[in-house]
Formats: structure tokens, sequence, C-alpha cells
């Protein structure tokens, strides 16, 4: 279906180009045309522009805003502060980010990718649809303290916003409505899905796993597949998965259903890009993916609702989990946190 | 080619403009005294929000059914999927039909009900609060935008309805009271249906209705469940409190007069 519209979008861009010898302002249109493509073998988004269609205007305002201070109370931090591309869009080396005034929360900044499948946000999942996601710590009072009605007060104010909402939606209308489409625009655009497990699954140029990956790859089909599935690594699930609680007590999941049967469960992440979103967990708490696998081995905290596929723990042998670590090093996706596309421009 | 192309699209252009200048020739501004103003006719609710049987007026003090003290600050409701049976079955279902009834805001309280059509009308129905399925379809404007201080972002859904004020019997400090009912799921839905019998309504197309239904904010604190100030002053989650003020708030309409 998307791949029906991508190509519709694609065919009639060119029937546009070359319908007319356009002016030189009328190229803007006609050039790069911006799709939302499934990558080979994923399965259906949950999210698929049917009610906002893409394109490049709202792309690039989305990316504005993804990196404008404005939106925050005293116009210091961006929704790019906490979530850094070089580091997947999480924030490398904090356990927890810092919002306005120095003030620090209780969870890990998650990373921002492949968002578009995700049936919910946020570590409890309190957030039930993509376009509601970014007036959250827009409006949380120790991320950027905003409120969402100054936001669209301070960008109609701004000519240059004015325009760029006129060439994305056809007027110059700014309202949280638009706000939020235009974001989406351009997270969900944001995909990973060229590391080297993905170029071996299509039996691509540089997809050739070594013997330690195949073995890793097994090692994890067998230890970790059922929670983190292929291909997206994750199946978006809550679970606890035996962390200790801290002083915080952060209830996770339950916080949202009020249920005691979801305490201490939080959103199953994604293993893809490891490498640049440490540190791990949900408040931060393991700097290393030695320290996760060593939490499965032997840290596990039995409790009512750990999730019942870890009460025995997950032990690996030394040189399953060396395996195991090369293989998840294939899913590290260099092209996705050097992309230029998403890159703020200055 | 190019030239011949080019002339297609200038013949086209020239077309356009002579249609545009038409258009805007024919869609000169209707006078304002020969045609009459859509307030003045049409089928409309209006929603008179009452304590008892004194009229809702912000920092005025009220009693409740537990003899507690209090004022109000802010009183603010959803109505929503609006729709009219008529008594030979051809029923009024009103489109995009979501309203946010703000007791700060007079226009907010009456509501125009489009293509409603000639008949005898027995019976409105509308749901307090605002359904589900726009709970879960992402950002919304109109009446549904997060700026209305109806929505919440942690844990996305609708404030379904809202008191915020005062009383001395309020336990927690400052003594406010803050009763944010929301929830739209299972088992944690505030969700309530109203159905109000009319007095038979008969209404024609170029006439004005209003029906007038009074909105009594002492049931929120009466029956099923009694409230004590003292106990509940704040809901600021789903759950058993929110759940019984809902219960409350469900009978807290009635047709007044029509008019």
């Amino acid at each position: 279906m998307i791949r029906k519209i991508s190509i519709i979008f694609i065919l009639s861009s060119i029937a546009f180009a070359q319908s007319c010898k356009p002016d030189p302002d009328m190229d803007v249109k006609a050039e790069a045309p911006l799709a939302f493509n499934v990558p080979q073998g994923w399965p259906t988004p949950s999210y698929n522009y049917s009610n906002n269609p893409v394109n490049k205007a709202g792309f690039e305002l989305g990316r504005k805003l993804f990196y404008d201070t404005k939106l925050s109370k005293d116009n210091t931090i961006s929704c790019g502060s906490c979530h850094q591309q070089f580091s997947g869009f999480a924030q490398i080396d904090h356990p927890v980010s810092h919002g306005i005034n120095d003030l620090v929360g209780n969870r890990n900044s998650p990373p921002l990718f492949n968002l578009n499948w995700h049936t919910s946000f946020m570590w409890d999942g309190g957030i039930n649809h993509i376009e509601n996601q970014p007036i959250a710590p827009i409006q949380n009072p120790i991320e950027m303290d905003e409120t969402m009605a100054n936001v669209v007060t301070k960008l109609q104010a701004d000519a240059t916003y004015r325009s760029m909402f006129k060439a994305a939606f056809g007027d110059e209308t700014v309202n949280s409505q638009r706000i939020a489409k235009a974001f989406v625009q351009f997270m969900g655009m944001i995909v990973s899905s060229n590391a080297k497990y993905d170029k071996y699954k299509r039996g691509e140029a540089g997809g050739a796993f070594t013997q330690q990956e195949l073995d890793g790859y097994n090692v994890y089909k067998q230890n970790c597949a059922t929670c983190h599935a292929e291909p997206l690594f994750t199946d978006f699930s809550f679970r606890n998965n035996g962390l200790p609680p801290t002083s915080v007590n952060d209830s996770g999941r339950a916080h949202i259903t009020l249920s005691a049967a979801d305490l201490y469960k939080f959103k199953m992440p994604s293993l893809r890009n490891l490498k640049y979103t440490w540190p791990y967990m949900h408040d931060g708490r393991f700097n290393t993916i030695d320290q996760v696998l060593n939490h499965y081995a032997s840290g596990i905290m039995q409790s009512p609702t750990l999730d019942t596929k870890l009460s025995g723990g997950i032990a690996l042998t030394d040189q399953q989990k060396e395996d195991l670590k090369a293989f998840l090093n294939t899913l590290n996706d260099e092209e996705f946190v050097k992309n230029t596309m998403f890159q703020e421009v200055k | 080619m190019v030239s011949f192309r080019k002339f297609g699209v200038m013949r086209k252009l020239l077309i356009i403009s002579i249609a545009l200048v038409l258009l805007l020739a024919c869609t000169k501004k209707p006078d304002p005294v020969s045609e009459p103003k859509s307030e003045d006719k049409g089928f409309m609710l209006m929603f008179d929000n009452y304590v008892n049987s004194d009229k809702l007026i912000y920092d005025k003090y009220y009693l409740n059914e537990n003899k507690d003290s209090f004022k109000v600050s802010a009183f603010k409701y959803y109505i929503s999927n609006i729709s009219l049976k008529s008594d030979d079955g051809h029923n009024y279902i009103e489109e995009e039909s979501y309203h946010l009834i703000d007791n700060g805001k007079d226009s907010s309280k009456i509501i125009s009900l489009k293509g409603v059509k000639a008949g005898s009308y027995i019976q409105v129905q509308f749901l307090i609060g605002v359904d589900s399925a726009r709970n879960v379809s992402g950002a919304q404007t109109g009446a549904l935008d997060p700026n209305n201080a109806m929505f919440w972002d942690w844990n996305t859904g609708y404030i379904m309805a809202k008191i915020e004020g005062y009383s001395p019997q309020a336990s927690k400090y400052p003594n406010n009271l803050a009763l944010h009912i929301a929830g739209f799921k299972h088992p944690n839905s505030v969700l309530r249906w109203v159905t109000l019998s009319l007095p038979t309504v008969k209404y024609a197309e170029n006439q004005k209705v209003t029906v007038h239904i009074k909105t009594n904010l002492a049931e929120w604190f009466r029956t099923p469940n009694l409230i004590k100030f003292s106990d509940l002053s704040i809901v600021a989650s789903e759950g058993k409190e929110a759940q019984k003020i809902a219960d409350n708030y469900a009978d807290m309409f009635s047709i007044d007069h029509i008019d």
C-alpha cells in the first residue's frame, strides 16, 4: 500500500515535471520527491501518512522544529538536545538527560528511529500515537517546560515559519495539529535499515556475515528473538526484565494502566544501533553490553511481574557472549547516524 | 514541440484567469441586511450551567450535597456524537460532532446543528466526553486542540469534563478543587451516554428552534456517590475516583425549555 502510494507520488511528480517547462520558482515542488518507503521484508508500519502526506516542505519544517530551542520555555532546549543523531537520536553517556534549568528526570532518553512501526511511545507507552508524542516533552516541566499554546504564538510571530507552514500545508496558519504533523513528517522518515544485518538479509554487497557473526545470530535467535523480534528487534511489548527497582521506584507501565500486573514493566527497546545509544535500560543504568548480558545471566530479580521467560535468567558461555556481541555489532547502521538528511540545517 | 506545449499552458492559464474573474464577480459578499444571519434560524442546543436552581457564576460560593462550601473557577466538558430522533424514525446525526462547553465562554454554550431536516423531533442523544476513536487518532484541531487545556500529553487522552475551584473543606493544601475526569479505555472509561426526551419539537428548515439544556453541576457530588471534599478534592488520573464522578454527572443534564 505504502509502496503503491510512493510510486504514485513519484510518477505524478515526474508527470508534473514533464508536463511543462516550469520556471525556477516552480521547481521546488518537482525536485527530489520525498517518499516514505517500507524496507524490503519489513512489516506494515502503524503510521502510514494517509492523513499526512509526506512532502519536502513538511519534512524540512519538521526538521527545523526538531532542532529549534524556541520550543522550550527559555529558548535553550530543543528536541535535538537530548536526541542527537550521532547517538542514534538518543543521548550518549547520559543515564538521564538534562532538561530546562538542568533539571533531570528518571528515564533514559530513548533513541529515535523506525518510529512509524511503534504502537506506543515513551518507556511506559503512555502515548498512543506518534502525532501526540512531541507535545509531551515540550510541555513536561522538567524537559522543555513550554506550553503548546506558546509554541504556536512564537512560531506565528516568525516570518520564516509562516512561509514554511504555507509551503507545507497551503497557508500560513500555525496550529498544534500542523506542528504535530510536520514533526512526524521528519521523525517518521528517520528510518534505520542499512546496517550490515540488513544487507545480509537482502543479499547485498557488504552483507556477508563472518562465522562468528553467524554463530552470534544463532545465539540471538535462541535467547533474545522472542522479545527483540526481527526485523525491528523489538516486539513493542511491555515487560519486566528483572531490574531491581532503584530508590526512584519507577512503576513503569503501571503508571499508565494503574494495574498491579504491569508494575515495573517497560517498553521493549530495539537492539539496533546499540553502539551509539548507550547507556542502556529505561534508567540508563548499564554502560556496556557486557553489563547487560551479566544482568540477564545473574542479576535478575524475582518478582510477581517478572517476565516468565526470564525467571531462570539467560546464562551464556563466554564464547556465546562474544559471538552475540559480534552479531549485535552488525545491527549498527553507520549510514543512518551520518545521514545528512537528518542533520540540523545551520 | 516545446512552443506548442507552451501555447497549451498559456491557453489553460488564460481560461483559468477568466474563470477566476467570473467566480470573484459572482461571489460578491451578500448584503448583510437581506440575508438572515445563521443564528436567526436553525436547530440549536443551548447549554445553561447551574448549581441546583442557581445559575453557575464563577467565584460565588455554593453548597454541595454534603454541605461543603465551594466556588468554581473553571467548568468545562466535552459533548460529542449528537443525534436527534424524530417521530417518523428518520434520525439526524451531526457530522464531526465534537464540542467543548466552557462556562467561561458564552459562545461555546450554543451548538448550531447543521443540516437538520424538517420534522418532529422527540429525543436528543449525545456522549459526555470525546469518543475513544478520537483519543487514538493522533493530533486533532478545533474543539479537540490540546491547547484547550483538556488533554493529557503524558497518557494520551482527553479530559472529558473538568471542575476547578476552591473549598475550605478540601483537605489538600491549598484547599483547591481540581477534578479532571478522564479515561476512554475499559475499565476506566468515563464516557457516558445521555438520552433526553423532548416534548415534541416541530421543526421547519427556515425556522429557529433552541433546545435549552440545563446542566446541573451539583450532580457531580450527589448520586449515586456522595462526594465529601475532605475525602476527594483532586482527581488527576484515571480510575475509581474518576468513575465515581462520571457515574454522578451522567444525569446532570435535563431539558429546561424550548423556544
